[in-house]
C-alpha cells in the first residue's frame, strides 16, 4: 500500500532531490519508520535525541494534522498523501533567557514537571508569564490561585474594591479576617502564601480607556473577570490593539460562559456581541445573585486556558463559547465566527483606539429616576407619629423572606402597575427596596398614576438595618 | 555555500525587517540550486504568527505548505528563511538554533531603533551544533 510522501526542500537533498517519493506502510510511523532507514540522513532533522518528532516538524495526512488524528499511529491508505510540514521558527535569544528552576521549584512543580507536555522547559516558560488578570473577585479568585499555584511567574491584578462580607461566598481569595481591607492587599497576602516564588503586581485602579492600553501592554495574556459591559468591552477592544490574547469569563445566577478572544486567529468578544445590551437588561451579581461555586468553575476554566496558551498546548477554546449551566451539569459549546465587519479586529476597523465605553453602553445615558426621599431615622419619627403610614416594600418576594421591615407591604416593582387599585390614592406612601433604587422608580410609577403623596426611603432596607433596627438582618 | 541575492531584493529585506520593527519580520526565499550557489528569484514575507513577535518569529506550517506549492509550480525550491533581529545583531541564537531546518538559507537583517543594519546568512552545521556563516552575494539585476 504506497502512499505518497511530500518532501519540503530544506528536506530533499537527502532524497536525492525528490519532492515527493512513494513509501508503503499502514501508518504514519511506519511511513517515518521506512522513510528514515531508507534515507538515513534525514532521521537527526525529523526526531530529536529521545525518538520523539521535532516540534517543528508537522506531519499532515491528506490535509490533516496527526496532532489532532492518532500522532504517530494515525493510519494510512493507499492513495493518502503525507506531507512533511516545517514550522519555522526563531527570534532573538528567548530560550536562553527562561529563567531557571531552584531546587525548591523542582520539587514543587514536579507533578508538571514528569507531564510530557509540560516539562522542565514548560515550568520555565509558565515562570516567564505574564498574566493579568481583571478583577480580584469571583472570577479572579480561582484564577489568580490556580495560576500561583502552578508558577506563572508574574501574577498582575486590577481592582479598587474592598473586601464586604458579601464577598465571601464566592470569592475565595479573601477571608473573613480580611473584611475592610483592600482586595489588592488581601490578595497578594494569600498569593505568596501558595507560592512565594509568584511576583503580584498590583494595580490599585478601575481600569479606564486613559490606563488600559498601559497596564496591559507588559503583559502576555489578559483574564477578564469583570462584572459589568463596559469593562468587558474595554478589555476585549484593548487586546485587539495590542494583540493580546483575551481570556473571557462571565457569570449569572447558575450559568456561566467562557471563550478565549483576539487571537489573530480567532474572532473577539465584539465579533460575539457586537452591541451592549440595553442598560439595566442584564442584572449584575449583586442584582441577581449567583452561585458561589459557580465562579469556582469558570475562573478555573480560565485559569486552564491561559496555562494552555502560554505553553502552547492543547486546543484553546478559540473560536468557540463554552456555556455551563449549572443545574443540569451541562456543558455545551458554540462556534463563533470572526466577523468580517467586526469595527475592532475586522480587515477594516473603525474603532482603532480605545473609547468611551460607559457611553457606547449607555451606562449614565439614562436619566436616573428622583423624586422626595426620607432617611431611615426621619421614617422612624414619622411612622411613630402616623401609623397609617403606608410603608411600601417593592422588593421580590425571596427578598422579603431574607429580611423585612415589620409592618410592610410588600408589591414586587414589576408587578406595581397591575396592582395600583390596591392603594389609597390619598394616603401618605414610602416606598422602600433594598439600596433605594427601585422604590425611587416606584416612585415614579405612582406619581404618574395620580398619587401625590409619595416619598422613597433613602439606601432601602439597608439604611434602616444599619441606621434604625439592627435586629433587621443585612445581604 | 552561496546565497546570491539582487540589490532589490536586499533592499526589500531591509525594509521589511524596519517595516515591521519592533516585531521581527520574516518570510521565505524561493530560488534555484546552481551547483554550489542558490540564487534568490523572489521573497514571500509571511505573517509572524508569533504572539510576542519582538522576541520571536513563526512561519506556521500552513503557511509554508502554501508557499511551497506555490515554488512548486513555478519550478522553484524554498532556499532559504529570512527574519529580522530587532535590536540584535544579525548572528543568530541558540534558539535559532534548535528550530533550525538543514539545508535552507537563514538570512538575518539586525534592525537597530527602527533601522536596518546588518544582513548576514547562515546555514546549519550537518551535526546540527552550530550555524556556520555563508557567503552573501548581492548585485544589481541584469
Amino acid at each position: 500500500m504506497a502512499v505518497t510522501v511530500l518532501i519540503p526542500s530544506p528536506l530533499r537533498p537527502f532524497v536525492g532531490g525528490e519532492p515527493a517519493l512513494q513509501v508503503e506502510g499502514d501508518s504514519v510511523a511506519q511511513i517515518l519508520e521506512r522513510l528514515t532507514a531508507e534515507h538515513a540522513a534525514l532521521r537527526p532533522h525529523l526526531f530529536a535525541d529521545d525518538g520523539r518528532l521535532r516540534s517543528f516538524v508537522n506531519v499532515y495526512v491528506n490535509d490533516r494534522d496527526i496532532r489532532r488524528l492518532a500522532q504517530r499511529e494515525t493510519p494510512v491508505r493507499a492513495g493518502d498523501t503525507v506531507s512533511i510540514v516545517p514550522s519555522v521558527a526563531g527570534g532573538t535569544a528567548v530560550a536562553d533567557t527562561l529563567p531557571g528552576l531552584s531546587h525548591e521549584e523542582i520539587l514543587r512543580y514536579s507533578r508538571h514537571l514528569i507531564l510530557p507536555d509540560v516539562g522542565v522547559e514548560g515550568q520555565r516558560t509558565l515562570k516567564a508569564a505574564r498574566v493579568l488578570l481583571v478583577g480580584a473577585g469571583g472570577l479572579g479568585s480561582p484564577a489568580a490561585l490556580y495560576l500561583a499555584a502552578a508558577g506563572v511567574g508574574t501574577l498582575g491584578l486590577v481592582d479598587f474594591d474592598v473586601v464586604d462580607r458579601t464577598n465571601l461566598q464566592r470569592q475565595i481569595l479573601h477571608g473573613t479576617s480580611q473584611i475592610g481591607r483592600p482586595k489588592l492587599e488581601s490578595a497578594r497576602a494569600r498569593l505568596l502564601d501558595v507560592n512565594p516564588h509568584v511576583c503580584v503586581e498590583t494595580f490599585e485602579t478601575r481600569l479606564t480607556s486613559a490606563n488600559a492600553l498601559d497596564i496591559l501592554k507588559n503583559f502576555d495574556v489578559v483574564i477578564d473577570g469583570s462584572d459589568n459591559f463596559p469593562t468587558r468591552y474595554l478589555v476585549n477592544d484593548a487586546c485587539v490593539l495590542l494583540r493580546k490574547p483575551n481570556v473571557y469569563g462571565s457569570i449569572f445566577r447558575f450559568e456561566g460562559q467562557a471563550s478565549v478572544f483576539a487571537m489573530p486567529e480567532g474572532p473577539c468578544y465584539r465579533c460575539l456581541y457586537a452591541e451592549p445590551p440595553p442598560p439595566g437588561l442584564v442584572p449584575s451579581c449583586a442584582e441577581g445573585g449567583v452561585l458561589g461555586v459557580l465562579p469556582g468553575i469558570v475562573g478555573s476554566i480560565q485559569a486552564l486556558e491561559t496555562i494552555k496558551l502560554v505553553l502552547r498546548r492543547g486546543e484553546p477554546l478559540i473560536g468557540r463559547l463554552l456555556l455551563f449551566d449549572a443545574l443540569r451539569l451541562q456543558f455545551r459549546e458554540l462556534t463563533i465566527e470572526k466577523d468580517a465587519d467586526c469595527p475592532v479586529c475586522g480587515p477594516r476597523p473603525t474603532v482603532t483606539a480605545l473609547i468611551d465605553y460607559e457611553a457606547f453602553c449607555g451606562v449614565g445615558a439614562e436619566p436616573a429616576p428622583g423624586g422626595p426621599e426620607i432617611t431611615a431615622p426621619e421614617l422612624k419619627a414619622e411612622w411613630a407619629r402616623s401609623p397609617s403610614l403606608v410603608v411600601l416594600d417593592v422588593r421580590e418576594p425571596h427578598e422579603y423572606a431574607i429580611a423585612r421591615i415589620p409592618g410592610t407591604r410588600l408589591i414586587p416593582l414589576g408587578v406595581l402597575p397591575g396592582r395600583l387599585g390596591e392603594l389609597d390614592p390619598h394616603a401618605d406612601i414610602i416606598t422602600h427596596c433594598h439600596h433605594g433604587v427601585r422604590s425611587l422608580k416606584a416612585l415614579e410609577i405612582l406619581r404618574a398614576a395620580g398619587f401625590p403623596r409619595v416619598r422613597s426611603l433613602r439606601g432601602g432596607i439597608e439604611a434602616w438595618a444599619v441606621e434604625v433596627d439592627a435586629t433587621v438582618p443585612r445581604y | 555555500m552561496t546565497l546570491r541575492l539582487d540589490r532589490a531584493q536586499l533592499e526589500s529585506l531591509r525594509h521589511h525587517g524596519e517595516a515591521d520593527y519592533p516585531r521581527e519580520a520574516c518570510g521565505l526565499i524561493g530560488g534555484v540550486l546552481q551547483g554550489d550557489r542558490k540564487d534568490a528569484i523572489i521573497l514571500v514575507p509571511v505573517v509572524n504568527a508569533q504572539r510576542d513577535g519582538q522576541r520571536r518569529y513563526l512561519i506556521e506550517p500552513e503557511s509554508f505548505r502554501r508557499a511551497q506549492v506555490k515554488l512548486d509550480r513555478d519550478g522553484l525550491d524554498v532556499v532559504g528563511v529570512y527574519h529580522s533581529h530587532p535590536d540584535h545583531p544579525a548572528r543568530p541564537s541558540a534558539y535559532d538554533l534548535a528550530q533550525a531546518w538543514p539545508w535552507v538559507s537563514y538570512v538575518i537583517v539586525g534592525v537597530t531603533r527602527g533601522a536596518a543594519r546588518d544582513v548576514r546568512s547562515w546555514i546549519l552545521a550537518d551535526d546540527r551544533a552550530s550555524f556556520v556563516e555563508e557567503l552573501l552575494e548581492w548585485q544589481s539585476p541584469s
